[in-house]
Protein backbone atom coordinates (compact mmCIF):
# COMPACT_ATOMS: atom_id res chain seq x y z
CA UNK A 1 0.00 0.00 0.00
CA UNK A 2 2.70 2.18 1.08
CA UNK A 3 3.91 1.96 -2.58
CA UNK A 4 1.28 3.76 -3.88
CA UNK A 5 1.59 6.85 -1.30
CA UNK A 6 3.99 7.96 -4.37
CA UNK A 7 1.62 9.90 -6.63
CA UNK A 8 4.19 8.77 -9.82
CA UNK A 9 3.88 5.06 -8.52
CA UNK A 10 0.03 4.89 -8.60
CA UNK A 11 -0.45 7.35 -11.97
CA UNK A 12 1.74 4.98 -13.67
CA UNK A 13 -0.59 1.93 -12.61
CA UNK A 14 -3.44 4.31 -12.82
CA UNK A 15 -2.37 5.58 -16.44
CA UNK A 16 -2.13 1.97 -17.53
CA UNK A 17 -5.66 0.75 -16.37
CA UNK A 18 -7.12 3.56 -18.16
CA UNK A 19 -7.55 2.59 -22.27
CA UNK A 20 -8.60 -0.96 -20.83
CA UNK A 21 -11.26 0.68 -18.47
CA UNK A 22 -11.89 2.65 -21.71
CA UNK A 23 -12.51 0.27 -24.19
CA UNK A 24 -14.44 -1.42 -21.29
CA UNK A 25 -16.53 0.75 -21.04
CA UNK A 26 -17.19 1.71 -24.75
CA UNK A 27 -18.11 -2.15 -25.29
CA UNK A 28 -20.53 -2.66 -22.24
CA UNK A 29 -22.62 0.53 -22.76
CA UNK A 30 -22.64 -0.69 -26.49
CA UNK A 31 -23.76 -4.06 -25.91
CA UNK A 32 -25.74 -2.91 -22.98
CA UNK A 33 -27.91 0.30 -24.08
CA UNK A 34 -29.68 -1.81 -27.15
CA UNK A 35 -29.92 -5.02 -24.85
CA UNK A 36 -31.81 -2.65 -21.87
CA UNK A 37 -33.81 -0.19 -24.22
CA UNK A 38 -34.73 -2.46 -27.31
CA UNK A 39 -34.03 -6.22 -26.67
CA UNK A 40 -35.22 -7.08 -23.42
CA UNK A 41 -38.46 -7.79 -22.83
CA UNK A 42 -40.95 -5.16 -21.23
CA UNK A 43 -42.08 -6.30 -17.72
CA UNK A 44 -45.37 -7.72 -16.94
CA UNK A 45 -47.16 -4.89 -14.67
CA UNK A 46 -44.79 -2.75 -15.74
CA UNK A 47 -44.67 -2.17 -19.37
CA UNK A 48 -42.38 -0.44 -21.05
CA UNK A 49 -41.47 1.59 -18.03
CA UNK A 50 -39.61 -0.47 -16.52
CA UNK A 51 -37.15 0.19 -18.82
CA UNK A 52 -35.99 3.18 -16.51
CA UNK A 53 -34.76 1.00 -14.36
CA UNK A 54 -31.87 0.36 -16.60
CA UNK A 55 -30.34 3.43 -15.14
CA UNK A 56 -31.69 4.20 -12.21
CA UNK A 57 -30.33 0.49 -10.62
CA UNK A 58 -26.87 1.03 -11.62
CA UNK A 59 -26.71 5.04 -10.54
CA UNK A 60 -28.12 3.93 -6.87
CA UNK A 61 -25.37 1.32 -6.99
CA UNK A 62 -23.05 3.75 -8.19
CA UNK A 63 -24.10 6.53 -6.26
CA UNK A 64 -23.63 4.10 -2.52
CA UNK A 65 -20.59 1.88 -3.86
CA UNK A 66 -18.74 5.44 -4.79
CA UNK A 67 -19.33 6.94 -0.77
CA UNK A 68 -18.08 3.69 0.61
CA UNK A 69 -15.09 4.53 -2.04
CA UNK A 70 -15.13 7.70 -0.35
CA UNK A 71 -15.29 7.11 2.96
CA UNK A 72 -12.66 3.90 2.85
CA UNK A 73 -10.49 6.99 1.20
CA UNK A 74 -11.06 9.07 3.90
CA UNK A 75 -10.29 6.28 6.75
CA UNK A 76 -6.94 5.89 5.09
CA UNK A 77 -6.04 9.47 4.72
CA UNK A 78 -7.02 10.16 8.65
CA UNK A 79 -5.71 6.67 10.29
CA UNK A 80 -2.30 6.30 7.13
CA UNK A 81 -1.94 9.94 6.30
CA UNK A 82 -2.48 7.71 2.62
CA UNK A 83 -2.16 10.91 0.14
CA UNK A 84 -3.77 9.25 -2.61
CA UNK A 85 -6.51 7.86 -0.68
CA UNK A 86 -7.06 11.37 -0.14
CA UNK A 87 -7.26 12.36 -3.71
CA UNK A 88 -9.26 8.99 -4.75
CA UNK A 89 -11.33 10.42 -1.88
CA UNK A 90 -11.83 14.19 -3.35
CA UNK A 91 -11.97 13.02 -6.94
CA UNK A 92 -14.57 10.58 -6.38
CA UNK A 93 -17.25 13.12 -4.76
CA UNK A 94 -18.45 14.72 -7.70
CA UNK A 95 -19.34 11.54 -9.61
CA UNK A 96 -21.29 10.20 -6.64
CA UNK A 97 -23.48 13.16 -6.32
CA UNK A 98 -23.47 12.96 -10.16
CA UNK A 99 -25.14 9.27 -9.63
CA UNK A 100 -27.35 9.65 -6.79
CA UNK A 101 -29.12 12.81 -8.57
CA UNK A 102 -29.40 10.80 -12.00
CA UNK A 103 -31.10 8.03 -9.22
CA UNK A 104 -33.01 10.53 -8.04
CA UNK A 105 -34.40 12.68 -11.60
CA UNK A 106 -34.90 8.71 -13.34
CA UNK A 107 -36.93 8.09 -9.80
CA UNK A 108 -38.95 10.76 -9.71
CA UNK A 109 -39.65 10.43 -13.52
CA UNK A 110 -40.12 6.49 -12.89
CA UNK A 111 -42.74 7.63 -9.75
CA UNK A 112 -44.91 9.50 -11.33
CA UNK A 113 -46.42 6.87 -13.71
CA UNK A 114 -46.39 3.95 -11.53
CA UNK A 115 -46.99 5.03 -8.21
CA UNK A 116 -48.55 8.16 -9.11
CA UNK A 117 -46.32 10.60 -7.38
CA UNK A 118 -42.98 11.98 -8.14
CA UNK A 119 -41.72 12.11 -4.74
CA UNK A 120 -43.01 11.00 -1.41
CA UNK A 121 -41.00 11.22 1.95
CA UNK A 122 -40.82 7.76 2.88
CA UNK A 123 -37.81 6.51 4.20
CA UNK A 124 -35.81 5.03 0.92
CA UNK A 125 -36.30 8.47 -0.81
CA UNK A 126 -35.40 10.49 2.39
CA UNK A 127 -32.11 8.64 2.72
CA UNK A 128 -31.27 9.02 -0.72
CA UNK A 129 -31.74 12.35 -0.94
CA UNK A 130 -29.50 12.95 2.29
CA UNK A 131 -26.67 10.64 0.63
CA UNK A 132 -26.49 13.69 -2.35
CA UNK A 133 -26.40 16.33 0.97
CA UNK A 134 -23.60 14.59 2.32
CA UNK A 135 -22.09 14.38 -1.65
CA UNK A 136 -22.84 18.13 -1.66
CA UNK A 137 -21.39 19.00 1.82
CA UNK A 138 -18.43 16.74 1.43
CA UNK A 139 -17.69 19.02 -1.51
CA UNK A 140 -18.05 22.35 -0.52
CA UNK A 141 -16.23 21.52 3.05
CA UNK A 142 -13.00 19.98 0.96
CA UNK A 143 -12.47 23.64 -0.39
CA UNK A 144 -14.00 25.57 2.22
CA UNK A 145 -10.74 26.56 4.27
CA UNK A 146 -7.74 28.50 3.07
CA UNK A 147 -5.17 25.64 4.31
CA UNK A 148 -6.19 23.03 2.16
CA UNK A 149 -5.43 20.04 4.45
CA UNK A 150 -7.70 21.77 6.67
CA UNK A 151 -10.33 21.22 4.27
CA UNK A 152 -9.36 17.77 3.76
CA UNK A 153 -9.38 16.15 7.43
CA UNK A 154 -12.93 18.24 7.69
CA UNK A 155 -14.28 16.83 4.78
CA UNK A 156 -12.82 12.96 5.47
CA UNK A 157 -14.43 13.23 8.99
CA UNK A 158 -17.50 14.25 7.54
CA UNK A 159 -17.50 11.44 5.05
CA UNK A 160 -16.49 8.62 7.63
CA UNK A 161 -19.86 10.30 9.48
CA UNK A 162 -22.01 9.80 6.42
CA UNK A 163 -21.02 6.11 5.89
CA UNK A 164 -23.77 5.54 8.81
CA UNK A 165 -26.38 6.79 6.25
CA UNK A 166 -25.24 3.34 3.50
CA UNK A 167 -27.15 0.56 5.59
CA UNK A 168 -29.74 2.91 6.40
CA UNK A 169 -30.47 3.40 2.89
CA UNK A 170 -29.95 -0.25 1.98
CA UNK A 171 -32.35 -1.55 4.58
CA UNK A 172 -35.16 1.37 4.52
CA UNK A 173 -37.06 -0.84 2.66
CA UNK A 174 -36.45 -3.56 4.45
CA UNK A 175 -36.73 -2.13 8.37
CA UNK A 176 -39.68 0.46 7.46
CA UNK A 177 -43.12 0.18 5.36
CA UNK A 178 -42.06 1.92 2.43
CA UNK A 179 -43.58 3.13 -1.00
CA UNK A 180 -40.84 2.01 -3.15
CA UNK A 181 -40.51 -1.08 -3.55
CA UNK A 182 -38.25 -3.98 -1.58
CA UNK A 183 -34.73 -4.47 -3.08
CA UNK A 184 -34.18 -6.59 -5.90
CA UNK A 185 -31.19 -8.66 -4.20
CA UNK A 186 -32.76 -11.27 -1.73
CA UNK A 187 -32.12 -14.29 -0.24
CA UNK A 188 -32.62 -16.27 -2.88
CA UNK A 189 -31.06 -14.10 -5.24
CA UNK A 190 -32.28 -11.57 -7.51
CA UNK A 191 -36.06 -11.01 -8.26
CA UNK A 192 -35.26 -9.96 -11.87
CA UNK A 193 -36.26 -12.64 -14.50
CA UNK A 194 -33.09 -13.27 -16.33
CA UNK A 195 -33.84 -11.92 -19.87
CA UNK A 196 -33.81 -8.28 -17.79
CA UNK A 197 -31.02 -8.97 -15.23
CA UNK A 198 -28.38 -9.35 -18.33
CA UNK A 199 -28.96 -6.05 -19.91
CA UNK A 200 -29.12 -4.20 -16.01
CA UNK A 201 -25.78 -6.06 -15.34
CA UNK A 202 -24.40 -5.04 -18.35
CA UNK A 203 -25.45 -1.27 -17.45
CA UNK A 204 -24.30 -1.89 -14.09
CA UNK A 205 -20.54 -2.57 -15.74
CA UNK A 206 -20.85 0.28 -17.92
CA UNK A 207 -21.74 2.89 -15.10
CA UNK A 208 -18.53 0.96 -13.27
CA UNK A 209 -16.35 1.46 -16.12
CA UNK A 210 -16.89 4.95 -16.19
CA UNK A 211 -16.25 5.53 -12.80
CA UNK A 212 -13.17 4.23 -13.37
CA UNK A 213 -12.20 6.31 -16.47
CA UNK A 214 -13.21 9.91 -15.29
CA UNK A 215 -11.61 8.91 -11.70
CA UNK A 216 -8.34 8.47 -13.41
CA UNK A 217 -8.73 11.47 -15.67
CA UNK A 218 -9.86 13.47 -12.18
CA UNK A 219 -7.40 12.02 -10.59
CA UNK A 220 -4.59 13.27 -13.34
CA UNK A 221 -6.22 17.01 -11.90
CA UNK A 222 -6.44 16.34 -8.58
CA UNK A 223 -2.14 16.09 -8.92
CA UNK A 224 -1.90 18.92 -10.82
CA UNK A 225 -3.76 21.33 -8.31
CA UNK A 226 -1.62 19.64 -5.64
CA UNK A 227 1.53 20.54 -7.39
CA UNK A 228 0.05 24.14 -8.44
CA UNK A 229 -0.37 24.45 -4.55
CA UNK A 230 2.86 23.55 -3.42
CA UNK A 231 4.72 25.54 -6.36
CA UNK A 232 2.67 28.38 -5.10
CA UNK A 233 3.32 27.98 -1.59
CA UNK A 234 7.34 27.76 -1.93
CA UNK A 235 6.93 30.50 -4.00
CA UNK A 236 5.27 32.56 -1.15
CA UNK A 237 8.01 31.90 0.93
CA UNK A 238 10.61 32.99 -1.26
CA UNK A 239 10.72 36.69 -1.27
CA UNK A 240 11.09 36.84 2.62
CA UNK A 241 14.16 34.93 2.47
CA UNK A 242 15.47 37.27 -0.58
CA UNK A 243 14.21 40.57 1.43
CA UNK A 244 16.12 38.67 4.59
CA UNK A 245 19.64 38.59 2.76
CA UNK A 246 19.14 41.89 1.08
CA UNK A 247 18.78 43.19 4.78
CA UNK A 248 21.96 41.89 5.18
CA UNK B 1 1.45 2.23 20.91
CA UNK B 2 2.07 4.35 17.61
CA UNK B 3 0.47 7.40 16.55
CA UNK B 4 -1.20 5.52 13.13
CA UNK B 5 -2.32 2.74 15.98
CA UNK B 6 -3.91 5.17 17.88
CA UNK B 7 -5.55 6.91 15.27
CA UNK B 8 -6.86 3.81 14.11
CA UNK B 9 -8.91 2.72 17.59
CA UNK B 10 -9.90 6.56 18.07
CA UNK B 11 -12.12 6.31 14.60
CA UNK B 12 -12.61 2.96 14.94
CA UNK B 13 -14.72 3.65 18.38
CA UNK B 14 -15.74 6.61 16.96
CA UNK B 15 -17.63 5.06 14.11
CA UNK B 16 -18.67 1.73 16.18
CA UNK B 17 -20.62 3.98 18.79
CA UNK B 18 -21.97 6.16 15.95
CA UNK B 19 -23.48 3.34 14.28
CA UNK B 20 -24.74 1.99 17.57
CA UNK B 21 -26.36 5.76 18.53
CA UNK B 22 -28.08 5.78 15.19
CA UNK B 23 -29.44 2.38 15.26
CA UNK B 24 -30.48 3.41 18.69
CA UNK B 25 -32.14 6.82 17.78
CA UNK B 26 -33.81 4.84 14.63
CA UNK B 27 -35.48 2.11 16.47
CA UNK B 28 -36.59 4.33 18.71
CA UNK B 29 -38.30 6.67 16.28
CA UNK B 30 -39.88 3.36 14.62
CA UNK B 31 -43.73 5.14 14.55
CA UNK B 32 -42.40 8.21 12.86
CA UNK B 33 -39.94 6.30 9.99
CA UNK B 34 -42.64 4.28 8.36
CA UNK B 35 -44.13 5.40 5.47
CA UNK B 36 -47.84 3.95 6.29
CA UNK B 37 -49.47 1.28 8.78
CA UNK B 38 -50.66 -2.06 8.17
CA UNK B 39 -54.26 -2.28 8.75
CA UNK B 40 -53.21 -4.29 12.10
CA UNK B 41 -50.98 -1.90 13.38
CA UNK B 42 -54.03 0.84 12.30
CA UNK B 43 -56.33 -0.98 14.52
CA UNK B 44 -53.80 -1.63 17.46
CA UNK B 45 -52.75 2.48 17.33
CA UNK B 46 -56.93 3.53 17.25
CA UNK B 47 -56.31 6.89 15.46
CA UNK B 48 -59.20 9.37 16.48
CA UNK B 49 -61.59 9.70 13.64
CA UNK B 50 -60.31 12.80 11.21
CA UNK B 51 -56.59 12.71 11.74
CA UNK B 52 -54.65 11.91 8.42
CA UNK B 53 -52.88 8.91 8.18
CA UNK B 54 -51.43 6.51 5.50
CA UNK B 55 -52.71 2.88 5.68
CA UNK B 56 -50.92 0.51 3.13
CA UNK B 57 -51.58 -3.23 1.78
CA UNK B 58 -52.78 -5.46 -0.79
CA UNK B 59 -55.91 -4.50 -2.11
CA UNK B 60 -58.35 -7.44 -1.74
CA UNK B 61 -59.38 -9.82 -4.42
CA UNK B 62 -62.54 -9.13 -5.50
CA UNK B 63 -63.38 -5.88 -3.22
CA UNK B 64 -63.42 -3.69 -5.59
CA UNK B 65 -66.55 -1.77 -6.23
CA UNK B 66 -66.40 1.52 -8.70
CA UNK B 67 -69.57 3.57 -8.25
CA UNK B 68 -68.82 6.08 -11.35
CA UNK B 69 -66.04 8.19 -10.10
CA UNK B 70 -66.61 6.88 -6.69
CA UNK B 71 -64.48 3.31 -5.95
CA UNK B 72 -64.50 1.37 -2.82
CA UNK B 73 -61.88 -1.39 -1.91
CA UNK B 74 -60.66 -3.08 0.76
CA UNK B 75 -57.07 -3.37 2.14
CA UNK B 76 -55.52 -5.55 3.90
CA UNK B 77 -52.43 -7.42 5.03
CA UNK B 78 -53.79 -11.01 5.19
CA UNK B 79 -54.57 -10.01 9.47
CA UNK B 80 -56.88 -7.15 9.28
CA UNK B 81 -58.42 -5.55 6.79
CA UNK B 82 -60.47 -1.85 6.06
CA UNK B 83 -62.63 -0.97 3.61
CA UNK B 84 -61.85 2.43 1.74
CA UNK B 85 -63.49 5.24 0.00
CA UNK B 86 -62.38 6.86 -2.79
CA UNK B 87 -63.39 9.71 -5.12
CA UNK B 88 -60.45 10.58 -8.19
CA UNK B 89 -58.51 8.99 -10.65
CA UNK B 90 -56.10 5.74 -10.00
CA UNK B 91 -53.06 4.79 -10.63
CA UNK B 92 -52.77 2.40 -13.91
CA UNK B 93 -50.54 0.21 -11.23
CA UNK B 94 -54.10 -0.17 -9.08
CA UNK B 95 -55.32 -3.82 -9.46
CA UNK B 96 -57.18 -6.17 -7.23
CA UNK B 97 -54.35 -8.54 -5.49
CA UNK B 98 -51.76 -5.79 -5.41
CA UNK B 99 -50.06 -3.45 -3.24
CA UNK B 100 -51.70 0.44 -2.52
CA UNK B 101 -50.96 2.86 0.43
CA UNK B 102 -53.80 5.31 0.92
CA UNK B 103 -53.77 8.99 2.65
CA UNK B 104 -56.52 10.27 4.67
CA UNK B 105 -58.75 9.87 7.76
CA UNK B 106 -60.98 7.34 9.16
CA UNK B 107 -64.21 8.20 9.09
CA UNK B 108 -67.00 7.67 11.64
CA UNK B 109 -68.77 5.13 9.87
CA UNK B 110 -65.53 2.30 10.04
CA UNK B 111 -65.04 3.48 5.94
CA UNK B 112 -61.24 5.03 5.48
CA UNK B 113 -62.00 7.82 3.45
CA UNK B 114 -58.97 8.67 1.32
CA UNK B 115 -57.91 11.46 -0.40
CA UNK B 116 -54.91 10.30 -2.36
CA UNK B 117 -54.04 6.75 -3.56
CA UNK B 118 -50.75 5.41 -4.42
CA UNK B 119 -49.82 1.88 -6.15
CA UNK B 120 -46.93 0.14 -4.55
CA UNK B 121 -45.16 -2.34 -7.19
CA UNK B 122 -43.51 -5.36 -5.86
CA UNK B 123 -39.69 -5.96 -6.78
CA UNK B 124 -40.51 -9.07 -8.86
CA UNK B 125 -39.80 -8.08 -12.95
CA UNK B 126 -40.67 -10.57 -15.30
CA UNK B 127 -42.07 -10.82 -19.29
CA UNK B 128 -45.92 -11.55 -19.60
CA UNK B 129 -45.03 -14.96 -20.67
CA UNK B 130 -43.06 -15.77 -17.65
CA UNK B 131 -46.03 -14.12 -15.53
CA UNK B 132 -48.75 -16.23 -17.09
CA UNK B 133 -46.71 -19.17 -16.86
CA UNK B 134 -46.20 -18.92 -13.62
CA UNK B 135 -49.69 -18.65 -12.72
CA UNK B 136 -50.78 -21.41 -15.10
CA UNK B 137 -48.08 -23.89 -13.08
CA UNK B 138 -49.39 -22.42 -9.76
CA UNK B 139 -45.65 -21.15 -8.80
CA UNK B 140 -47.13 -17.73 -8.21
CA UNK B 141 -46.33 -15.58 -4.99
CA UNK B 142 -49.01 -16.59 -2.11
CA UNK B 143 -50.56 -13.69 -0.95
CA UNK B 144 -49.62 -13.47 1.66
CA UNK B 145 -46.15 -13.55 1.33
CA UNK B 146 -46.63 -10.53 -1.13
CA UNK B 147 -49.02 -8.85 1.34
CA UNK B 148 -45.16 -9.14 3.78
CA UNK B 149 -42.70 -7.71 1.19
CA UNK B 150 -45.82 -4.46 0.72
CA UNK B 151 -45.75 -3.95 4.56
CA UNK B 152 -42.63 -5.80 6.26
CA UNK B 153 -43.26 -4.14 9.49
CA UNK B 154 -47.21 -5.80 9.80
CA UNK B 155 -46.73 -8.48 12.60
Amino acid sequence: MHKYANPTVFMGLANGILPWAGMAMALLFFAGLPMALIVSPADYQQGEAARIMYVHVPAAWMGLMIYGVMAAGSAGFLIWRHPMANLIARASAPLGAMFTAVCLVTGMLWGKPMWGAYWVWDARLTSMLILLFLYVGYLALADAFEDSERGDKAAAVLALVGSVNLPIIHFSVTWWNTLHQPSILTMNGFTVNAAMLWPLFLMVGAFMTYYVCILVLRLRIEILNAKIRNARRARAAEPAVNGATQQA
Amino acid sequence: MTRKRRRLYFIALGLFGLFAGTGLVLSAFQDNLVFFFSPTEMAAKKPSTGQRIRIGGLVENGSVNKNGETVTFTVTDMTSSLPVRYTGLLPDLFKEGTGVVVEGHLGTDGVFAASEVLAKHDENYMPKEVADALKKSGRWQETAAKAKTIAPTAP
